[in-house]
């Protein structure tokens, strides 16, 4: 497992190690007490729910904070990191989960910026052909950063790292926005940086990944160290165990079941984008029919969230025709006029969106509630119902807050989420339409909802879910359909398609076998 | 050394109750200091300020009779910034309400259109007039801020002044009393354009009530209505506002027009009820006071009650100190700046803690 890297030292002293580190915030603790130790050559896996405690961790390897207590370990010997830069210098390198990119300049100027002022710009272009040439990650240094893909966008920020020539490299949940074949190319990148003996610290959920990837995994749970395992000796099932603390039950899908008839059907939707680098939908179709559960894939910022506004009535659509609930056509109808058809939806963003962070639970009621349930009466908001409808979600869907009717800012994500869900699946809605419905939740409270959706679905409703993560999609589906650039591709049978598939659909490339994740973001 | 602010984890009702007292002391400090410093004595300020006008009948009347307008003002205000609009202009809303509501008084000076009718029903068109005036000069911002996306903070102040500079003109043109020896000022109201005094021999006005049916009604609209929750939602959580179906234009041009509407139903309140006629300038700042009094109120309706008597309190105060003392009037203006940051700051305060961070960052 552990392999004598070329970085130096003993192979049994760590690179980079904590000990006995703790980060406390006020009352409270987000790391306590945790020893890890990075060894030259490894892919380490730090493996944990949202919330675990991850990030703390990173940033203060990364000198983006200190820690309260124990100390950071360089080579051996105790260092401090105040500030990102003395991380840098030492050689420790971080990919963030967001890209931290100019859209309006080119590659070489993004990558300038980071770079030390002795260095001169015409000299950067050259630098990159070469780390992009050495490692394959086909950057071109004269492409504006707002033409590529999500995929090239993160071999910017690796190739930024690279420069600096670092020892360690950490990477935070890197897969979260690619296909699986751009994936599988940062997998290679990865793989070679391995075999040159740095060591890479790889925070990820996706335990597969993990297991493709990683000699070690250390997994934290509620800030603290609960093991580390070779993750190639278990399964995905046992790592999650785990990373929850119990065993995760199983999603059941409600088995072969009667399909009823169409209850949402999108034709020729078009809508032009909002904002300069926004996403216009083009002849968007797709027909979801009672009973069925329709799953759309696609790379974060392909249009979906501008397909949630237009079937949610947040955006109107320019013919009503366009779209049409329960043979209704509701183009032209608000977001309260499909509601009043019987539609539920939960957009993407919990806090600020879904629910207003500074109301009650009962308030957040209130929010999609207002048109139906008993919840007014002559413009005044019936409280004792909406309190008691606020109980009636908490208690079917378990969520958990301290207070009778606490604000909604109180409430974990996971809680925060099967609340904002059960709102809709408690009013038993004929079409719910979800966007990212499990997005930084827990497992139990993701496979609390998933169960929910699907019982949903089998009592006759049509649900469409809009999601990032493949997994949850072949989970659920019956049929999934990829956006990409706003269009949609034909809906695809969930059984029978496979992950690759869905993959070069997600990549803008239908039909083609060659899996290189490449240049397929054509604008 | 570096201050950081860390959000507190819990939201304390004790400490945002206690917030708006802590600014007033420290407010009142500093005034202390201000007048030592000017070298008067402070105590003998103290009890000019804030003793005196609470121990004598008729200066507890002129409080509740400058408090109406500042509470009326600041209930409307509240609607508009609980909604996340930033009406900054209620002086000139109020003078517009004052000048169409006196307009109609003017009208009728020496028992014209009375006809068969009687005057009754002039004073209840002077009051509409006054929201309608107010209401109406609020809608330019609103409509400014609704379909060009316009400032409503720089529209609203900016017609401030259109509002000042308009009635100075009319009252030294068109509206001057013939027989007021050219001075700049109307003729006096007719009793029946007057709001009547409640007891003989006092200052306070049938218009004072106002304030506390108007408090009463904000109340409940905030806490139980519909359309409270509305203006609430789209100042808390915009896009949680549209998700629910609610058109925050809607909701924008109607906390205007009710900001707008009180605004000038407070300015022919006090054209009616305390003047008695028009003049080149008839508000001592009120629309500007009351943005203090509805954020000392967080801005709810029984905190900006309370508020408001705390400024009028204030307003009488100063006045007094002009006479007693030979303090300047500019003082009491001065010391409700210091009142309004130390509210502000007292707000950071209850929301976040502070951390002194020591030693140079590296």
């Amino acid at each position: 497992m552990e392999q004598t890297g070329a970085g130096g030292g003993q192979p049994e002293t760590p690179l980079l190690a904590v000990r006995g580190i703790t980060k406390r915030f006020g009352a409270f603790t987000a790391n306590d007490n945790i020893t890890l130790g990075l060894t030259p050559g490894e892919v380490h896996a730090l493996l944990g729910e949202n919330g675990a405690g991850k990030s703390t961790l990173v940033k203060m390897l990364y000198g983006l904070l200190a820690p309260t207590e124990g100390e950071i370990l360089w080579q051996g010997a105790p260092i401090k990191l105040p500030n990102p830069n003395a991380a840098r210098a030492l050689g420790i390198g971080m990919v963030f989960q967001h890209f931290s990119l100019f859209d309006n300049l080119t590659v070489a100027e993004n990558i300038a910026l980071v770079m030390p002022p002795s260095e001169r710009l015409q000299d950067v272009p050259g630098k990159i052909e070469g780390i992009s040439r050495a490692y394959g990650m086909g950057l071109e240094p004269n492409r504006p950063v707002w033409s590529l893909s999500a995929g090239e966008r993160q071999r910017i920020e690796i190739a930024r790292c690279l420069l600096q020539d670092p020892k360690v490299l950490i990477l935070d949940e890197p897969t979260s926005v690619l296909t699986p074949q751009e994936a599988e190319k940062l997998f290679e990148t990865l793989d070679r940086l391995k075999a040159e003996g740095r060591a890479l610290l790889y925070i990820s959920h996706h335990l597969e990944e993990v297991k493709r990837l990683c000699d070690r995994a250390t997994i934290l749970r509620l800030g603290k160290l609960v093991g580390t395992c070779d993750p190639r000796a278990e399964t995905p099932r046992s790592l999650a165990a785990l990373m929850v603390g119990s065993q995760i039950m199983e999603v059941r899908a409600a088995g072969a079941h009667a399909l009823g008839k169409d209850r949402l059907v999108v034709s020729h939707l078009d809508a032009p984008s909002p904002s300069l680098h926004g996403v216009s939908l083009k002849r968007v179709s797709l027909a979801v029919k009672g009973g069925e559960v329709l799953g759309i894939a696609g790379v974060a910022g392909n249009g979906q969230s501008e397909l949630f506004a237009n079937l949610s009535g947040e955006s109107l659509a320019a013919r009503p025709e366009s779209i049409v609930i329960d043979g209704a056509p509701v183009g032209a109808l608000g977001i309260s006029e499909r509601r009043a058809l019987n539609a539920g939806f939960v957009p993407e963003e919990r806090n600020g969106h879904a629910a207003a962070p500074d109301f009650t639970l009962s308030e957040n009621i209130v929010l999609t509630g207002h048109g139906s349930d008993g919840l007014t009466r002559l413009g005044f908001i019936n409280g004792v119902a909406a309190k008691d409808q606020s109980q009636k979600v908490i208690a079917a869907f378990d969520v958990r807050k301290s207070g009778a009717d606490p604000l909604a800012r109180t409430l974990s994500g996971g809680n925060l989420q099967k609340f904002v869900v059960g709102r809709e699946i408690l009013r038993e809605p004929a079409l719910l339409v979800i966007n990212q419905p499990t997005w930084g939740v827990d497992a139990l409270a993701a496979a609390t909802i998933r169960q929910a959706l699907l019982d949903l679905c089998a009592r006759g409703a049509a649900v469409l879910i809009i999601s990032q993560d493949l997994d949850e999609l072949f989970e659920i589906s019956d049929r999934i359909a990829v956006i990409h650039t706003g269009e949609l591709s034909e809906a695809l049978p969930a059984r029978g398609t496979t992950r690759e598939e869905i993959g070069l659909l997600m990549a803008g490339m239908p039909g083609q076998t060659n899996a290189s994740g490449e240049g397929g973001h054509a604008h | 050394m570096r201050i950081d602010l860390d959000a507190r984890p819990q939201r304390s009702a004790l400490r945002e109750i206690l917030a708006p007292v802590g600014a007033l002391i420290v407010a009142i400090l500093i005034g202390g200091i201000v007048i030592a410093l000017m070298g008067r004595s402070t105590i003998e300020a103290f009890d000019v300020y804030f003793v005196e006008p609470l121990s004598q009948s008729y200066s507890l009347q002129a409080i509740a009779v400058k408090a109406s307008p500042l509470i009326l003002i600041a209930v409307g205000l509240a609607f508009c910034y609980r909604a996340n609009l930033w009406n900054i202009g209620a002086e000139g809303q109020f003078i517009a309400g004052g000048a169409l509501g006196g307009w109609l008084g003017l009208l009728t000076y020496g028992g014209a259109y009375q006809g068969a009718l009687g005057g009754w029903w002039i004073l209840a068109a002077m009051m509409i007039l006054g929201a309608l005036g107010g209401l109406l000069y609020a809608m330019i911002p609103a409509l400014l801020r609704v379909w060009l996306n316009v400032s409503e903070i720089l529209t609203s102040l900016m017609l401030v002044y259109v509002a000042q500079l308009g009635l100075d003109w009319l009252v030294r043109g068109p509206w001057k009393d013939p027989g007021g020896h050219n001075l700049p000022v109307s003729v006096n109201l007719d009793p029946e354009a007057t709001l009547p005094i409640l007891f003989d021999g006092g200052s306070l006005h049938l218009g004072v009530l106002l304030a506390p049916i108007v408090v009463a009604i904000a109340a409940v609209v905030f806490s139980k209505t519909l359309f409270g929750y509305q203006v609430r939602l789209v100042g808390s959580a915009p896009k949680a506002a549209r998700f629910g179906g609610f058109n925050d234009r809607t909701i924008a041009i109607a906390a205007f027009a009710i900001s707008g509407g009180l605004a000038g139903l407070a300015g022919v309140v006090e054209v009616s009820g305390r003047i008695g006629q028009l003049l080149p300038s008839i508000s001592p700042g009120y629309g500007f006071s009351a943005i203090i009094v509805a954020f000392l109120g967080r801005l709810s309706p029984v905190g900006i009650f309370i508020a408001g008597l705390v400024l009028a309190l204030t307003f009488v105060g100063g006045e007094d100190a002009q006479i007693a003392l030979h303090l300047p009037g500019d003082l009491t203006l001065a010391f409700q700046g210091v009142l309004l940051i130390c509210v502000l700051a007292a707000d950071v305060l209850a929301r976040y803690s502070l951390r002194f961070t020591w030693g140079a960052r590296s």
